[in-house]
Parts: C-alpha cells; sequence; structure tokens
C-alpha cells in the first residue's frame, strides 16, 4: 500500500520515476513494505527487529491487550530490555518489570535481565541488526542502530503494541539530507565532539522528520563504534533516521546538505540545557564541576571508559568535591572493562560503578545529581531536570572532556592533559 | 470524509516539550492519564488543568511535543476532554503518537489565533481548514495522508486493531 502522497512532497515531486536514484530510507523502506516507496509515501513495513524498553512497554502491553492481542506471531524478532530503571526503585517501577515478565513468558519474547543493558546497544553488540535491515524500537535513540547501515527510528508505545500484534509498522517515507563528514579528525578530537558540531550547526529540529545520510571520508575512516554516536544523537536534531549508507547513492534527491570540515574541530561543549548549546571547550576552560557522569548510549562503549581511565591516570586522579559515576551501558561492555581493569582502575580514582543500563542518564536509576549540581557528562541529552534534578546544570561532551575536568573540579582542554 | 470539530482555542507558545505537558516524575506512580490529568501542563499554564473544559482546542507555535517520545503526553491531553491541537508544527514522536491515540493534529499557521477564540477545524480527503470565528479567517492547514486519516477516523491505533484485524493486507 502506498496512501497518500499528499503531504509533505515539497519539492520531492521530482524525484518520482524509476529511473532516479534512492536514497537509503526510500530503499530499505520500500523493500520492507514491497513497493516503489518514495519520500511522502506512507508505507506498511515488516520490521526485522522490534524493540521495547521498560520505560515504553509496559504502557503498550496496555495497549496490546487492549487491541485483542493473543499471540505475538514473530517472537524471534522481538527484544524487550529493563534498562531504565536498573535496578527498580520504587513498588510501581517493579511493577512495570514483573508485567514484562508475565508477558514475555506468555508469548515467548526474549526480556533481557535487570543489568541486561540497553535495548539497541546489545541488539548491536550481539548481531541482531544487519545493513538493510528495519528495526524500529520504543525509545529515541534506537537511530543508534543507523550505524550499521539500517534503517532505525523510534515508535511509540502504541506502535510497538501493533508491531507486537502484526510485525509491522505504519511509516511515512522521509526525505533525506546528507551530512558530508570531510578531513580527518585531529588528535583528541572524537566521534562526540563531531556530533556535538553537527547538532550545533543543523539545531534542535533542524532534521525534523528526514533522515540523515553521514558520508565523506571522515565518516568512512570512523569506526563502528564511533558511526554509533553520530547515529545516536541524529535523535537531537529531530531525525527520523542517522545512517551511515553501506552504499550512498549520488542520484537520490537530498532536501538538503551539510558539510564539516573536521580537520578544523576542537573538542566541544555543550551548555545547559540544549546539545545543540555547543562551544569550542576553549571557550569554557574554567567552569566549575562537580560531578561528572560516564556511561549512556551515546558514551557507553569499552573505549570511551578506557579513555576516560586515560586522563583520569594523566591529570592525576579525580580533584576533591568531584563525583564521578559510571554505568557500563551493556553486560558486553562490562565484561570488556572488568577483563582488562578498567572497572578496578575507575573505581580505585573513587568512581561510583553501578548496575549495568541507563544508570542517572533521565533520573530514572539511581544517584540522582543533588541540588545545583554542575555536572559534564557523556549523554546526549541536557534538558533542565533530565537527570531528575531540576536545579542540576549539565554540560556534554566527549569521555575524555569529562574525565579531565573530573580531574581539575573544573572544564579543562583535554589536549593539555592527556 | 468530512467532519468538523469546534471549540474554544488555548493558546500555548513555542516548544512546549513533553515533560512540560506531563512531568516525568509524575509519570513514575502511574500511567493513568485520568489521574495524571490533575497536573496536564502545570509547568507552563499552573490553572490549566483546573479551567480545561472538554472540546477545547490546544494551540501552539513551533515544535509542540519536542523531547521525550513518552505516549502519556498524548493521552494526558485526550483525558482532559482535548480532540485536537493545532501549531506550527511538531515534533515527529508527538504527530505519530497523537495520530495512534485519536488526538488530531493539525499543522498551520497560528499567529492568527488568541486564547479563547472560537475555532472550527474542518477535515476531509481535501484537506484541513481551519476557521476562526472570532476574526473570521480561514486558515489552510497541512493536510494529512489518507492512511492517517483513517486511523484518526477509527479513534487510533487500538480501535483501528480491533476492527482490521491488523494493517493492509496488501502492504506485505
Ligand atoms: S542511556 Fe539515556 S539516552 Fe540512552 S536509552 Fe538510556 S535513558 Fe535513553
Amino acid at each position: 500500500m502506498t496512501t497518500g502522497d499528499s503531504m509533505h512532497r515539497g519539492g520531492s515531486e521530482s524525484t518520482r520515476g524509476p529511473s532516479l536514484g534512492r536514497t537509503v530510507s526510500e530503499g530499505i523502506l520500500g523493500a520492507h513494505a514491497g513497493v516503489d516507496a518514495r519520500a511522502g509515501d506512507i508505507v506498511v513495513c515488516r520490521a526485522d527487529l522490534i524493540l521495547g524498553t521498560d520505560g515504553s512497554t509496559p504502557m503498550a502491553i496496555q495497549y496490546f491487550e487492549a487491541m485483542g492481542g493473543k499471540a505475538v506471531p514473530d517472537p524471534e524478532r522481538v527484544l524487550l530490555a529493563r534498562d531504565h530503571y536498573s535496578p527498580p526503585t520504587s513498588p510501581s517501577t517493579r511493577r512495570f518489570h514483573a508485567r514484562m515478565e508475565s508477558f514475555a513468558a506468555e508469548y515467548g519474547v526474549e526480556l533481557l535481565p535487570v543489568g541486561g543493558g540497553i535495548s539497541f546497544q546489545v541488539a548491536m553488540e550481539t548481531g541482531r541488526v544487519i545493513p538493510g535491515d528495519l528495526v524500529v524500537g520504543a525509545d529515541s535513540h534506537t537511530v543508534t542502530c543507523g550505524a550499521m547501515g539500517a534503517f532505525a527510528t523510534g515508535i511509540g508505545s502504541a506502535d510497538l503494541a501493533a508491531a507486537l500484534l502484526t510485525g509491522k509498522v505504519w511509516l511515512k517515507v522521509p526525505e533525506s539530507m546528507r551530512v558530508v563528514l570531510d578531513g580527518e579528525l585531529p588528535r583528541g578530537v572524537g566521534a562526540k565532539d563531531v556530533a556535538l558540531e553537527v547538532v550545533r550547526e543543523v539545531g534542535s529540529d533542524g532534521a525534523a522528520y528526514r533522515a540523515i545520510e553521514f558520508v565523506g571520508p571522515a565518516a568512512d575512516a570512523l569506526p563502528l563504534e564511533e558511526r554509533m554516536v553520530l547515529s545516536n544523537m541524529s535523535a537531537e536534531m529531530g531525525a527520523k533516521a542517522g545512517i551511515f549508507p553501506v552504499e550512498s547513492d549520488p542520484a537520490a534527491h537530498f532536501a538538503d546538505e551539510l558539510r564539516v570540515d573536521c580537520s578544523a574541530l576542537n573538542p566541544l561543549v555543550a551548555l545547559p540545557h540544549q546539545p545543540a548549546n555547543g562551544v569550542p571547550v576553549t571557550d569554557v576552560v574554567g567552569t566549575p564541576i562537580d560531578w561528572v557522569f560516564l556511561g549512556t548510549c551515546a558514551g557507553g562503549r569499552a573505549h570511551d571508559f578506557r579513555d576516560a581511565l586515560e586522563a583520569l591516570d594523566a591529570g592525576g586522579g579525580i580533584a576533591a568535591d568531584v563525583t564521578m559515576v559510571v554505568t557500563p551501558p551493556s553486560p558486553r561492555v562490562r565484561a570488556a572493562l572488568e577483563a582488562d581493569g578498567t572497572l578496578r582502575r575507575l573505581a580505585a580514582h573513587g568512581a561510583v560503578i553501578t548496575e549495568t543500563g541507563c544508570g542517572p542518564c533521565c533520573g530514572t536509576s539511581d544517584p540522582v545529581p543533588p541540588p545545583d549540581a554542575r555536572i559534564i557528562s557523556t549523554a546526549n541529552r541536557n534538558f533542565r531536570a533530565r537527570m531528575g534534578e531540576a536545579s542540576a546544570a549539565i554540560h556534554l561532551a566527549s569521555p575524555a572532556t569529562c574525565a579531565a575536568a573530573a580531574t581539575a573540579g573544573r572544564i579543562v582542554d583535554p589536549r593539555e592533559v592527556v | 470524509m468530512t467532519s468538523e470539530i469546534r471549540g474554544r482555542a488555548r493558546r500555548l507558545g513555542e516548544r512546549v516539550n513533553t515533560d512540560y505537558i506531563i512531568s516525568s516524575s509524575r509519570k513514575k506512580e502511574t500511567l493513568d492519564p485520568h489521574v495524571l490529568k490533575r497536573w496536564l501542563l502545570e509547568e507552563v499554564h499552573p490553572d490549566f488543568a483546573t479551567s480545561v473544559e472538554p472540546n477545547d482546542i490546544l494551540v501552539a507555535d513551533e515544535a509542540f511535543g519536542c523531547g521525550s517520545a513518552m505516549e502519556v503526553a498524548v493521552t494526558v491531553v485526550l483525558a482532559a476532554g482535548i480532540k485536537a491541537v493545532v501549531a506550527k508544527s511538531f515534533s515527529r514522536t508527538y504527530f505519530r503518537n497523537a495520530i495512534n491515540n485519536g488526538l488530531i493534529p493539525v499543522e498551520c499557521d497560528t499567529s492568527d489565533i488568541g486564547e479563547g477564540d472560537l475555532i472550527a477545524l474542518r477535515l476531509g480527503e481535501g484537506g484541513v481548514v481551519v476557521l476562526n470565528e472570532a476574526t473570521g479567517s480561514k486558515i489552510q492547514a497541512r493536510s494529512l495522508p489518507p492512511f492517517t486519516l483513517e486511523i484518526l477516523q477509527a479513534g487510533g491505533l487500538v480501535p483501528y486493531m480491533r476492527t482490521h484485524g491488523g494493517y493492509p493486507e496488501e502492504a506485505t
């Protein structure tokens, strides 16, 4: 079915016709709907992977039951995670988990345990996402799986219920924009800095309703783990997907293009309370910091924690009066950091190591920062009250910049520490 | 299908995020929108919850429903008796969750609409028109794709699935 090409067609009319190229989104969504899909069309697609979290699945189960759901036809395509309330801290959140347990048992779908990691990161790490896949998840950062060349997008709880019931999802085929990453990353500048720069340039809603294709020499040079950071933060631009294409079709119609010269980049810090508030770290050196958070789906790969440890070692450890909280986002990352001693050494510096999962990223798991905390974090969002404390001020930066700040009790240029 | 909705405009500004619609700290204890509606828009409009009346229409500027994708930010609006939101633009997730729950999202220039204006929304295959009875102006809104109209007409994805048992067959 392709209904309705009436909305958001804008200038894309000229892209109709089999002779012209396709964006990756048009290609993947068309293949999963069995039609020639073009930007603006509404298509119903069969999903390869359906993800749910403890933030969204309890409500989806209510919808599923209200829809008259009696079976999940594709249980092997479903993965549910207990990542946000890890561990649960209240009777109601324990009830949410119990609800998910009975649902998973009844319908034969996989439910990760508490400490089992963040839904889409675990999906990536366990090889469940391959290029060309359609991944839908009831978590806005499902877009992270776009790093693999998949079309991955966030859906709501009603969508999740319908996907559990039918294996399918309705989607509007988005227009696409290209982000061309030119040049080479200088020493001391990482994928998080590139992501903060792209978010700053595009703006909080700059990619709304659109898919991003990341291309160019600096994009090609990024390893998969680093690509995940850019795909992840596509959500902070309002994008529907953030894809590193296996092959980008130059004949496709792109609504917009942004070029970033990576060679000229500095480490960046996003100031409170918007991820798009990025400034070069050199502009904010000296800003007091008393709480540092390492982890999340944005800054949660094993090398991120190793980078941070390197900065801590080089900078002489965590400054007095600074709290550092470390949350591994998946069991695989935790195991790697245990095996090479990174976690033990971070703890020896005085860092608090929490249960695996989202940790304090969105205020759903302890510890919650204290009032007026001046935070620097490897996360992706710094909205007011994001971490459960409205008076806190959250800065976003790379693991190296965060750890360098921990050594000084204020923001410093990480290139002068490591 | 053509249908009309009339109601009083309740004016909000730009970038009303889902946490302003309903604070996520309120949803840790319950997901029931009929309980949560007591705190509807408490951050931006402290007396909103006590002054809202059935058939009121929310009117906002850019990026309505940005921020977290929590679906209670849609169900709590419906629980207060509101059937439509008119805004200059919506976040993708709010737009989608609105359709899936039967809350009508209308995208148009809202500069002309003031607090308390009586407005009428006409929805049909030919498009969506917003009439401001207070000023006499007629605003053409972005039309909704037919499939989303079908979901809205059914009252959301739950009644749609109950009636149809699934998505359209030819889509596979
Ligand atoms: S780590 Fe933070 S951004 Fe990532 S899924 Fe968890 S709460 Fe969301």
